[in-house]
C-alpha cells in the first residue's frame, strides 16, 4: 500500500510536469491556467471574440455591389428581359474553364454595353459545383471569371470596368447533390451595381 | 466510520441522478454529435466506474472518459448500470467481480472540492486480470476545466493502455453554413474534440474558409470574404483580436502554418493566376514558391518545416507536388487516379492524406511516402478537407454522403469510421487543433 502511495505521488509529480511544459498561460483558449492571463481566458470562454467580429462582419460588406446576376439593376437596358443583356449567368463544364460557343453571344452584348458605358463597372464572381476540393474550387472559379474577363477586354472593355472574384464551391447557386445542381453551380455571374 | 460511508454515498446517488438528468439535456449542449458508425472487433473490454465526491458538474467524470474511449472505437466500455459494485477508492476493488464481467480494465476515480472553484481529480487504472495498477493519477483542476480534464484522464487511460499518445484533450475547428441559397450564414466555430463546448469565431453573411491552428494552438488563420473578396486573417483565440494578413487582388487563399508558426504558406493569384508564397508575419515578407501558368494552390508544411505538398493542375488534372520551402523546382508527387488534392501531412511526417477523386467519387486516401502505397480509407462519394488528428490516429474530413456536409472521422487504418452531426446545418473544413 505504502509502495503503491509513492507510486501515485511519483506519477502525480511526474505528470505535473508534464502539464505544466504542455500548458503555456491562455494557449489552451477556454483553459483558465492557474494564477494566468484569467480575464482573457474568460473571453474566449464567453465567446465575445466571434460576437465582436460577428456583428461587425455583418454590418460590412452586404450590398458593396448590386446582388445577384439574376436581379434587377435599375438600368433599363440591363433589366429588359427581352435583351440579351439580361442574361448574366455564363455555365461550365466540370473542371473546366473554357467558354462554350452559345455564351459568345451573351458577353459580347455585355463587351458592346461596357464599352459604350465606361462609367460602368462589373464583377466576374467565379464559381465551382462541391465536387472535390475547396481551395481548389477557389482557383478553378478564378479561372472561369478570368476567362469571361478576358474576352470583354478582348472586345473592348477597359481594365478598370471589370472586378473578377471567385467563391468557389461556398455559395451554390441551387443545393442540390446531383448533376443537375452541380451544372447550375458552376458559373460564372456577371454582377452590375445597382443603380 | 458507517455513517461517513452513507453520506459518501448519498452523494453519489445525487450524483448519479444528476448525472441522468444530463444525460437527457446532454444533447441539447452538444453541437456535434459523435457517434461510431463502424468500430473494430476486439475492441478492448473497459470499466470506468461513477466517479465518487464532489463534482462541479452534473455530468459524472466516468460518463465523459467512457464516452471518449469508445468514440475512439479502440475500446468498448461498459455500461453503468450493469456494473456489479462502484468502488470509488483502491481499498473497494475486488477484482473477482470484474471478472466475472468480462472486463479488462477498471478505472475508478474521485472528485474531490479543495479551495472555492478548485477541486482534485483522482484515479486508478487496473488491469483486471493481473490484479495490478496500471496508473494512478491526482490532478488538480479548476471548475471551468471540468470536461478538460476529464479528456487528460481519457489521454492517460489511452496511452497507457495503447502504447500511443491520446487525442481527446484536444479541440476542432470546422465551418457551419445555415440558410439556403439567397441568404447564408457561415460562421467559424470551435468545439472540444468530443463536441461539446461549440464557440463562434466568427459570423458572417458572406463565406469563411479554411481554418487553420497555429502550431500553439493559440490562433487560428482563416479566409473570409466579408468584404466580399478574399482575405486572410490571423485570430488570436483568447482576445479575439485579429490581424488581416493578406488581401492581394484576387485569391487569398489556403493558409498553412509552418511548423515552428512564424511563417504561412498561402495562395495569392495577384488577379492572374494561383501561386504558392510564404509570408513571414513579423515583417510582412513575402516569398514566392511557385511560378506556374497552371494552378498552384492548397500547400502544407513537411513537419521538418523542409518540404511544401501542394494541389496543382499544371499536367492538366489536379494532383500533389512537392517543393522546397524555399522554392524551386516542384516534383511531382501522384500518380494514381485522376484526381488528388488538399494534400496534408501526417504528424509523423511519413504519410500524406489527401482528396482522391476517381469518376465522381471523391475520398480520402492515405499515401505512404516510404513505400509509395496509396490506401482509400472513406467510402465517398463527395468526401473532402482531410486533416490529421494530432496524434495521427484518426483522419478528420468533411463529408455528404447524407446530402447536407457532415464532419466524418477515420482510423489510419481505416477500420473505425465516426460521424459527426450537427442539429442543423451543414459542416465543413474541419480541422484538428494541435
Amino acid at each position: 500500500m505504502r509502495l503503491a502511495k509513492i507510486g501515485c505521488a511519483l506519477m502525480m509529480s511526474s505528470l505535473l510536469l508534464i502539464g505544466c511544459a504542455k500548458r503555456p498561460p491562455s494557449a489552451e483558449g477556454g483553459e483558465a491556467a492557474p494564477g494566468a492571463g484569467g480575464p482573457e481566458i474568460g473571453k474566449y470562454g464567453e465567446g465575445q471574440g466571434g460576437a465582436m467580429y460577428g456583428e461587425g462582419a455583418q454590418g460590412r460588406g452586404k450590398d458593396r455591389y448590386g446582388a445577384g446576376a439574376s436581379e434587377l439593376t435599375g438600368d433599363p437596358q440591363l433589366d429588359d428581359p427581352s435583351s440579351p443583356l439580361s442574361k448574366r449567368i455564363v455555365y461550365f463544364l466540370f473542371d473546366s474553364s473554357e467558354i462554350a460557343p452559345e455564351y459568345q453571344q451573351l458577353i459580347s452584348a455585355h463587351a458592346g454595353y461596357l464599352a459604350s458605358n465606361p462609367e460602368r463597372t462589373v464583377v466576374l464572381e467565379g464559381h465551382a459545383d462541391e465536387r472535390g476540393s475547396p481551395e481548389y474550387n477557389i482557383a478553378l472559379g478564378e479561372q472561369r471569371a478570368n476567362s469571361v474577363s478576358r474576352l470583354l477586354k478582348l472586345q473592348g472593355v477597359a481594365e478598370g470596368q471589370v472586378q473578377v472574384v471567385s467563391f468557389g464551391e461556398e455559395k451554390p447557386a441551387v443545393d442540390g447533390h446531383d448533376e443537375s445542381a452541380w451544372q447550375q453551380n458552376r458559373r460564372v455571374e456577371l454582377v452590375y451595381a445597382r443603380r | 466510520m458507517i455513517e461517513r460511508y452513507w453520506k459518501v454515498t448519498r452523494r453519489q446517488l445525487i450524483g448519479y441522478l444528476l448525472g441522468l438528468l444530463a444525460l437527457f439535456a446532454g444533447p441539447a449542449r452538444a453541437e456535434l454529435t459523435i457517434e461510431i458508425t463502424k468500430g473494430i472487433e476486439g475492441a478492448i473490454p473497459i470499466a470506468v466506474v461513477p466517479f465518487g465526491g464532489e463534482s462541479p458538474d452534473p455530468v459524472n467524470m466516468a460518463s465523459i472518459i467512457s464516452a471518449d474511449l469508445s468514440r475512439s472505437g479502440r475500446f468498448n466500455a461498459f455500461a453503468a448500470q450493469s456494473m456489479p459494485e462502484r468502488p470509488t477508492a483502491p481499498e473497494q476493488v475486488q477484482f473477482r467481480s470484474w471478472q466475472l464481467v468480462g472486463q479488462d480494465n477498471l478505472v475508478i476515480g474521485q472528485v474531490q472540492a479543495g479551495a472555492p472553484g478548485q477541486y482534485v481529480a483522482q484515479f486508478y487504472l487496473y488491469d483486471v486480470y493481473q490484479g495490478t495498477q496500471l496508473a494512478g493519477y491526482k490532478i488538480p483542476f479548476g471548475a471551468a476545466d471540468y470536461r478538460r480534464t476529464a479528456h487528460r484522464i481519457s489521454d492517460i487511460i489511452y496511452q497507457q493502455l495503447t502504447g500511443e499518445p491520446g487525442a481527446f484533450a484536444t479541440r476542432v475547428a470546422y465551418v457551419t453554413v445555415a440558410g439556403s441559397a439567397r441568404q447564408r450564414q457561415y460562421k467559424l466555430q470551435i468545439a472540444d474534440a468530443d463536441g461539446y463546448n461549440p464557440q463562434t469565431v466568427i459570423t458572417s453573411p458572406q463565406p469563411v474558409m479554411s481554418p487553420a491552428w497555429s502550431p500553439d494552438g493559440k490562433q487560428i488563420a482563416y479566409v473570409s470574404f466579408e468584404d466580399r473578396v478574399s482575405a486572410i486573417f490571423v485570430q488570436t483565440l483568447a482576445t479575439g483580436l485579429r490581424q488581416k494578413v493578406s488581401e492581394a487582388p484576387g485569391i487569398n487563399g489556403a493558409p498553412a502554418w509552418s511548423p515552428d508558426g512564424t511563417q504561412l504558406a498561402l495562395t495569392l493569384s495577384k488577379g492572374v493566376n494561383p501561386d504558392i508564397y510564404i509570408l513571414h508575419l513579423a515583417s510582412g515578407g513575402l516569398h514566392r514558391i511557385t511560378d506556374h501558368y497552371a494552378i498552384d494552390t492548397e500547400p502544407n508544411w513537411s513537419r521538418d518545416g523542409q518540404k511544401i505538398v501542394f494541389t496543382s493542375d499544371r499536367g492538366g488534372k489536379p494532383q500533389l507536388y512537392t517543393v522546397a520551402a524555399s522554392g524551386g523546382q516542384a516534383q511531382r508527387l501522384t500518380y494514381e487516379g485522376e484526381y488528388n488534392a488538399r494534400g496534408v501531412f501526417s504528424p509523423d511526417g511519413t504519410k500524406i492524406a489527401m482528396v482522391h477523386g476517381s469518376g465522381s467519387n471523391y475520398r480520402i486516401a492515405v499515401l505512404d511516402l516510404k513505400t509509395r502505397a496509396l490506401a482509400v480509407l472513406t467510402p465517398g462519394p463527395l468526401d473532402e478537407s482531410p486533416g490529421f488528428a494530432p496524434n495521427g490516429s484518426m483522419i478528420l474530413y468533411a463529408s455528404r454522403s447524407g446530402g447536407a456536409g457532415q464532419l466524418a472521422a477515420v482510423s489510419i487504418d481505416g477500420k473505425v469510421h465516426q460521424s459527426l452531426r450537427t442539429d442543423s446545418g451543414e459542416v465543413r473544413e474541419p480541422a484538428w487543433s494541435p
